[in-house]
């Protein structure tokens, strides 16, 4: 009995080292560096703040306050109060809520976008690539700005109720991301099909799903896993800018960009400016944290594409 | 190279037919037109007007009008500033260029310095700084960081002039009017080399970076070569050279202004002429601006391939 105990206790380092995968070697290496983990905290700070913030905040309601309107920071208010008199600090927690929610699901959306259709041009080539890459070549042709605006022009007229708009803008945002995605899948897909394991995939007559979903996608999801993380980032700016000229996300619903569309208001804009600055100082720490992390995470997963 | 040019261009026609059409009905398509937002006009009056101007015509052979005229040289009429499309983008498009002109040639210039610096000098505590501030530049709102300097610069400090090109009712002439507009683009050139700084310095510094790892370095340091011709000479035209690809990029960036930047500095460019007219539905100027924009974006991306089978004899097009 002793003797086994003894065993099991030396072999129990062995066992341990082992244990090593690909991913916990990712992030032991991303551990290493500091400046991504404090990006990622910075990530964590913001999705917490503004998920949970709100629940500590006393002026969630919202209420017209008229007796408070337009009060510059002060102790009740830490970042003073908008033309209603509402808590700038709580809407800006609120308008995080939106924001980061749009980034996340659009994100989310052109990724999976990105990748099927990229995957499916890259894999089968033929038909399907010419029809999916010559879309993609279209859409990348036409101005990414203008293309948004007119959607959002489009929502518009069409009159959709506001709260409905802000699904509608995570759509047009990965309509216009997902072409640069796919031709990124679709390259990585050309040259992976030629290696030697999808010989023996064809040799060993796997389907076509199993070949694509089994083996193929697996050695991209590195890659997806960094392009996702610093399109989250791009479409946080895109949503902002798009909601600031009004054409995206629209009041009542707080978002950091048409938030800042107070500044818009030349007396806001030069009296008032906690009403604007505390977005945009929010959009800024969350896309430069997520970035930040982003090319972290580059370093790690996928080295051999560092620019 | 011949063969492929002719596929390459005849691809871009196709292309560039495609989006014509998209971007035909994409705005036909939205509803309301200039002149339905008018609201001194009477029914019948707006009848008549659409019929002047074809806009109670079907869709398809609105297009085809609008496509026969292109091809004679005619991209339409304003209908917001009664002038022809073509005409309006000659007054406004100079301005913008000077704007991103001087904007593009100070991003490259400080990039190209700052990233070799930082690249010579890898992990020092200056690369670190560079690094930081690239992901800030990559990071900044633009629309935001545009305010933010015109409320403490312009607003708060009074040192530069808030917005537009030259100062309201001002008539200077000559080298007044030239330092005039000088002090006005000075906010906006800032900003625009700021946004634009972040991506291309981290590509000189990777280029750089590269280069100095690459075999004809050492032996060019072996020879005893002085450290600033290594670097001059041998290293920094290589790592230079793959950049002249970029170019082609940069050309809708030159003469299609930049929306955002344009329309919070009251720049009189292309691109707040388009935000302006966008709040108008003046469809006419809005789908020449969008096409012009498709076209000078066809066309950087043939320029940026043919310079690079240009830079890199190795590459068969």
């Amino acid at each position: 009995m002793a003797a086994d105990s003894k065993l099991t206790k030396l072999q129990r380092p062995q066992a341990k080292l082992q244990k090593s995968s690909l991913f916990r070697q990712s992030l032991r290496k991303l551990m290493h560096n500091k400046l991504a983990v404090s990006g990622f905290g910075v990530v964590v700070f913001m999705f917490v703040l503004c998920f949970i913030g709100p629940f500590f905040s006393p002026y969630t309601d919202n209420k017209i306050n008229m007796a408070m309107m337009n009060k510059a920071p002060n102790l009740t208010h830490w970042l003073g109060t908008d033309a209603l008199g509402r808590d700038i600090l709580t809407r800006v927690m609120q308008a995080g809520r939106i924001s980061l929610t749009v980034g996340l699901a659009s994100m989310v959306l052109s990724v999976l976008l990105g990748a099927l259709l990229g995957a499916i041009a890259g894999y089968y080539r033929g038909l399907a690539d010419q029809i999916i890459m010559r879309v993609a070549d279209l859409l990348m042709t036409i101005p990414g700005l203008p293309l948004l605006f007119i959607f959002g022009a489009l929502l518009s007229e069409w009159k959709i109720p506001t709260d409905y708009r802000m699904y509608i803008v995570m759509l047009m945002l990965s309509i216009v991301n997902w072409p640069g995605l796919a031709r990124m899948v679709r390259g990585q897909m050309l040259s992976l099909r030629e290696r030697e394991f999808m010989q023996a995939a064809v040799v060993l007559g796997l389907r076509d799903r199993r070949k694509l979903f089994g083996h193929l996608l697996p050695n991209i999801v590195p890659l997806l896993i960094v392009m996702a993380t610093l399109n989250i980032g791009g479409a946080i700016l895109s949503e902002s800018v798009l909601s600031f000229f009004g054409l995206g996300v629209m009041p009542p619903t707080p978002t950091w960009g048409n938030m800042i569309d107070a500044a818009n208001n030349m007396i806001d804009f030069q009296d008032h400016p906690w009403l604007w600055i505390p977005p945009g100082l929010s959009i800024f720490a969350t896309v430069i944290a997520i970035n930040i992390f982003g090319d972290g995470l580059r370093d790690v997963l996928d080295p051999k594409q560092k620019r | 190279m011949s063969t492929y040019l002719t596929k390459r261009l005849l691809y871009m026609l196709v292309i560039l037919f495609a989006a014509s059409l998209l971007i035909f009905c994409l705005y036909a398509l939205t509803p309301g037109d200039f002149i339905t937002g008018n609201i001194k006009l009477t029914a019948e009056r707006k009848a008549e007007l659409r019929e002047i101007y074809g806009l109670n015509k079907p869709v398809l052979e609105r297009y085809g009008l609008w496509m026969k005229d292109a091809f004679h040289g005619n991209f339409g009429y304003s209908l917001a500033q009664q002038k022809p499309v073509l005409q309006l983008f000659s007054d406004y498009i100079w301005n913008s260029f000077l704007l991103a002109a001087v904007s593009t040639f100070l991003t490259w210039v400080i990039a190209v310095i700052v990233g070799v610096i930082s690249a010579y000098k890898q992990y020092s505590w200056f690369d670190t700084l560079v690094m930081v501030a690239i992901f800030a530049a990559m990071s900044l709102p633009s629309f935001f960081i545009g305010l933010f300097l015109i409320k403490i610069l312009a607003v708060d400090l009074k040192w530069l002039p808030p917005g537009g090109m030259i100062t309201t009712g001002s008539n200077a002439t000559g080298l007044a009017y030239l330092k005039e507009v000088v002090r006005h683009m000075t906010l906006p050139v800032v900003v625009m080399v700021l946004l634009g700084l972040g991506s291309l310095t981290r590509y000189f510094r990777s280029n750089m970076i590269d280069v100095l790892q690459q075999d004809y370095i050492r032996t060019a340091r072996a020879k005893g070569l002085k450290e600033r011709k290594v670097l001059f000479t041998h290293a920094l035209r290589n790592a230079l050279l793959p950049a002249i690809t970029l170019v082609g990029f940069e050309l809708p960036a030159l003469f299609g202004g930049s929306l955002i930047i344009e329309q919070i500095f009251n720049w009189p460019g292309i691109g707040q002429l388009y935000m302006k007219s966008f709040g108008l539905r003046d469809y006419p100027l809005l789908m020449g601006f969008t096409m012009f924009i498709a076209i000078l974006t066809v066309i950087g991306t043939l320029l940026s391939d043919i310079l690079y089978r240009v830079a890199d004899p190795r590459v068969r097009l």
